[in-house]
């Protein structure tokens, strides 16, 4: 990695390493997509081999079809449910999030050491889950959609908090000034004013956010049970056990729920970067 | 996106009223459901891991449960191996992470692709990553091994021999991990002005001179955050290792998370729920002293 | 000011709302399907031989009753699929009708505050599973499956090859074991890629712990008998160390899985494997032809006159106390048709039959496989069988497997095995609030 350490900005690219970092990033990276994606469409006897070859005969819309139609179409409804999951918990927590970054960077009154010490436990407390199953069966949301919404969103909170904080402190206060000497309130300060101007930073947060949620695995497990309600990554875990023998179609799976991020990704791969230096630094 | 439909709604506030623009109830929709689904959990868990918590109801029985998590052998070596893989995959990250993101802010070619294939695994679901890498670390079937016979090499088996199994899900982890890490770095470098670098090239100096004077020090505050970030991430770590080993063999990569999740499988809630407590800390004990003293480092500079 | 916090209530509330709602409307919509129509739901483990069971159940259940539909919901099997099963059941929220173990586990669901009793159904059920599925004299559960044997499964082309004789002592075992290495065949078959698999030696070994300590069972229940303090129950640590040490298991045995374990018999790569005879039927489903080449004997103990087989009760079908009305007349409906000789030739039909049934006037067809058969002549016989532990004691340690794992891949020796699953059981008993603990 010594070779690695190299920073001036010359035009002058160095080639030797280009071609030895491009060729490690395929061993090391790649080759396991690669794999997800061959298995995913071979045979079932093929698959059972674990090899890493080109498949013999493609499969691709066999398996995809035996996937989707496994346990009455599980996978749709999982994919219908953790789209609502995902989607209602990372709205709810940009704006809540943003709202409390809001005044909490632009304003120090007695609550401010509170807000920032209970901001920071929540990044670092370990959630304890049998205590938050008997709270929301206290308020009647155990096994329901919307209590883990919010579940998602009291875990997810911290972390929004404190990037829209960092970015926050960047936007001059001049800005707010104005917009209060043209009457403005503080919602349509905030609305109007400051969140179209954290857009880079919400973009940021929605990504990540967005995949964490989808990606989670326990909440669901312990605060959703139950086939209908399945999320994704429940399907996936379900399903793990019983194709022991159907490597194919377990890496079909696979390949299925890699399928939303990689759009994401696609789509804000620039942005994330552009969101996290103004962010994440100072957090 | 979000706020466009709210603005029209909350169009013209009423104007004239002495009140700060940065009002305090901001924080109340927040704080609700912060406070009734966080708090209010974590501090009743103080009070359910005293008590003998079966499904049907609870009992009060003092620090029991204490006792009986001290004396589990498997939450002992528990601790400790929390420990190793929180600092284990801290370290490679952070190791990995700046090289990686030295690397790819160099002039390099095909940097953009190199930068999207090492941050795209974070994306990816755990559990996804768990069972493909559980099977790519098959002892006698699995593609890594496989690999390693070509070149003559005897692998190990990755999960199933006990003196590796930690270490192997600790590698994946970071594997998984490292793309955040990178991106945190490369954002710490991107911010560092042009002028220090023009200012070192005056004064000829080494590309190796550059990252000691000039990268490694204004990076510091990225691998603080980088430290602290894996660090919580490692110690509460579960997923992965629960999706990949379950523990085993035996008990040889047990984590304080997965032996709270078994005592919780098992119907054991206050057990379960003291784990979690014995978990809650061991992580403040280790992160907010850290934290502190990272950031008096950080007023130093 | 007010109105525009009102508009920000209104829209979060909106936002809950879209969540509830939709997340609601997903289920299969099965909700009230009104005109006398009852649809039930059914949760079972995912383990493929029992959903066939249950799904075959379902269907050949609504053909004679074409009011009531059964949904087949699936849940993991072990501890995780325990913790489901209770939680479901204390949030009041289980399925209409559930399928479970019968023995220790069922009685950890505190059944009479839990479940809907079924003594209607009482006449038409054996002793033994009465027992397994019973408390304060009321019975809760009807069987699903059949009796089951914790046993040692044997390829018999491999048996006959090497001129091998079903042993009745372990020293005959082990005997084996070293002709059989010594002809290239892995001896025995562990898996450890599926933890529970790992228990076989010591569980199986229940009827030899019995007859050489007659009433073991209610003195573990009540603290005075150990295991790491009866050489009997010891034995089945021993066991398993003694066959990892000499090299006897196959080479894979740490990351394989039952699926695998089954085709290495069935293909004689492996000549025995300590496994629950249900899995038979998994067995045969995957390798067509092998019915007779597989036989069955009892786990081997010291003394040759006493050995014998252990015995698992079948799963159970149990109705949990929050399904009311129509619902509860329709699964109690079906809770019948199981119990009696239709639903046993309809589990048979979906699935191999791989015991006898719990069922009086259920007879097994006559051409079932061949360690059917075996098991059967043990049962036959007068004091040739035992009920598992499980069936006779509350108290079971939730880490057994992952100890016993421990044993088969040498981590741990068998002494300070027995002692930690003796701390282990203990923190159950505790747990369970037991007196004398």
């Amino acid at each position: 990695m010594t070779a690695a350490v190299e920073v001036r900005r010359k035009p002058r690219k160095n080639v030797t390493l280009s071609i030895v970092a491009i060729l490690l990033s395929i061993v090391v990276f790649v080759v396991p997509f690669v794999f997800i994606l061959l298995t995913a469409v071979k045979s079932r006897q093929e698959a059972s081999r674990l090899d890493f070859s080109w498949p013999t005969q493609f499969q691709f819309v066999q398996n995809f079809v035996d996937v989707v139609q496994a346990r009455d179409y599980m996978l749709i409804i999982a994919f219908i449910n953790s789209t609502i999951l995902t989607v209602a918990s990372v709205a709810i927590m940009v704006v809540l999030a943003a709202m409390v970054a809001f005044v909490l960077q632009r304003r120090r009154t007695r609550w401010t050491g509170l807000v920032n010490f209970l901001v920071l436990s929540g990044l670092i407390i370990p959630p304890a889950v049998v205590p938050t199953i008997w709270v929301l069966q206290k308020l009647g949301l155990f096994r329901t959609m919307p209590g883990l919404i919010l579940v998602e969103v009291a875990f997810g909170l911290s972390f929004c908090i404190l990037l829209f904080r960092a970015f926050i402190a960047t936007i001059p206060r001049e800005l707010d000034e104005a917009a209060i000497i043209d009457g403005a309130g503080p919602m349509r300060l905030f609305f109007r004013v400051i969140l179209p101007l954290l857009r880079s930073v919400i973009i940021t947060i929605v990504v990540v956010q967005s995949v964490t949620v989808f990606n989670d695995f326990v909440n669901p497990l312990y605060l959703l049970p139950g086939d209908q309600n399945a999320t994704v990554q429940l399907t996936l875990y379900n399903f793990s056990s019983s194709y022991s023998t159907q490597y194919n179609l377990l890496f079909m799976d696979i390949l299925l729920i890699t399928i939303p991020p990689l759009i994401m990704f696609l789509f804000f791969n620039k942005r994330i970067v552009a969101g996290m230096t103004a962010g994440a630094i100072k957090g | 996106m979000e706020a466009r439909p709210r603005t029209s709604v909350a169009g013209p506030a009423a104007p004239g009223r002495k009140k700060s623009p940065y009002p305090s109830w901001f924080y109340l929709p927040a704080a609700i459901v912060y406070a009734v689904l966080f708090l209010v959990p974590t501090v009743t868990s103080f009070y359910f891991s005293l008590t003998r918590w079966s499904i049907f109801d609870s009992q009060f029985i003092g620090f029991d449960n204490y006792v009986t998590f001290f004396r589990e052998p498997a939450l002992v070596s528990g601790l400790w191996h929390t420990v190793v893989y929180a600092v284990i995959t801290s370290g490679l990250k952070v190791v990995l992470g700046l090289g990686l993101a030295v690397l790819l802010t160099s002039q390099i070619i095909g940097r953009g692709y190199l930068r999207s294939v090492v941050f795209f695994p974070v994306l990816v679901s755990t559990i996804g990553v768990g069972l493909t890498f559980t099977i790519l670390m098959d002892p006698e079937e699995g593609l890594i091994n496989e690999s390693l016979s070509l070149i003559g090499i005897q692998g190990p088996g990755w999960l199933t021999d006990p003196s590796y199994a930690l270490v192997s899900v600790a590698l994946v982890d970071v594997w998984k991990g490292v793309g955040l890490a990178t991106l945190i770095y490369i954002a710490g470098i991107v911010s560092i002005p042009q002028e220090y670098f023009e200012a070192a090239r005056v004064d000829g100096a080494t590309a190796w001179q550059n990252f000691r004077r000039i990268v490694l020090p204004l990076a510091r505050p990225a691998t603080f955050t980088v430290i602290l970030l894996s660090l919580i991430g490692g110690l509460r770590s579960f997923d992965l290792i629960w999706a990949m080993t379950r523990g085993g063999p035996g008990f040889t990569s047990d984590v304080i998370a997965s032996v709270i999740y078994k005592q919780y499988q098992a119907g054991f809630y206050g057990l379960s729920t003291a784990g979690n407590v014995v978990l809650f800390l061991l992580v403040t004990a280790i992160i907010f002293p850290l934290s502190r003293f990272l950031n008096s480092k950080e007023v130093d500079l | 000011m007010t109105r525009s916090r009102i508009a920000l209530a209104v829209l979060s509330a909106a936002t809950l709302a879209l969540g509830a709602c939709s997340a609601g409307s997903l289920g299969s919509s099965d909700d009230e399907s009104g005109g006398g129509k009852v649809t039930l739901s059914f949760l079972t483990d995912n383990q493929p031989e029992t959903v066939k069971m249950a799904e075959g159940l379902a269907k050949d259940f609504t053909a004679k009753n074409p009011d009531i539909t059964i949904n087949v919901e699936t849940r993991p099997q072990g501890t995780e699929g325990d913790n489901i099963v209770k939680t479901r059941l204390s949030t009041g929220d289980m399925t209409d009708l559930f399928m479970y173990n019968s023995g220790s586990l069922m009685q950890a669901l505190a059944p009479q505050k839990n479940l809907t009793a079924l003594d209607d159904f009482a006449g038409q059920l054996d002793d033994n599973f009465k027992k397994s599925v019973g408390s304060d004299g009321k019975i809760y559960g009807v069987p699903f499956g059949n009796y089951m044997a914790g046993a040692i499964l044997y390829n018999k082309d491999v048996y006959d090859k090497n001129g091998l004789k079903v042993p009745t002592t372990w020293d005959e075992f082990q005997a084996n074991n070293a002709k059989l290495k010594a002809a290239g065949v892995d001896p025995v078959i562990q898996t450890y890629g599926e933890t529970w698999t790992s228990q076989l030696f010591i569980l199986g070994d229940y009827h030899n712990v019995e007859a050489a300590n007659p009433g073991w069972a209610d003195q573990y229940t009540k603290n005075q008998a150990k295991y790491a303090t009866t050489p009997a129950a010891k034995a089945g640590f021993d066991h398993l160390q003694q066959v990892h040490d000499a090299g006897y298991v196959n080479k894979d045995f740490a990351s394989a899985k039952l699926t695998d374990g089954l085709n290495k018999l069935a293909k004689g790569q492996g000549a025995q494997y300590p496994i629950l005879s249900a899995m038979l039927s998994q067995l045969i489903a995957d390798n067509p032809g092998t019915e007779n080449k597989i036989g069955l004997f009892a786990i081997p103990g010291s003394d040759a006159a006493k050995n014998g087989l252990t015995v698992w009760a079948p799963n159970g079908l149990y109705i949990p106390s929050s399904t009311t009305g129509d619902k509860l007349e329709a699964a109690k409906k079906f809770a019948g048709f199981v119990a009696s000789p239709d639903g046993c030739a309809s589990m048979g039909k979906a699935s191999q039959p791989s015991g006898p049934y719990a069922v009086t006037g259920c007879k097994l067809p006559d051409s079932v496989p061949q360690a059917v058969k075996d098991m059967q002549t043990y049962i036959d016989k007068q004091g040739a069988s035992s009920l598992a532990l499980e069936f006779l004691s509350p108290v079971k340690g939730p880490a057994l497997e992952q100890i016993c794992v421990e044993v088969g891949s040498g981590i741990r020796k068998a002494d300070a095995a027995a002692k930690l699953y003796d701390e282990d059981v203990k923190k159950q008993a505790q747990q369970l609030g037991l007196e004398g603990w």
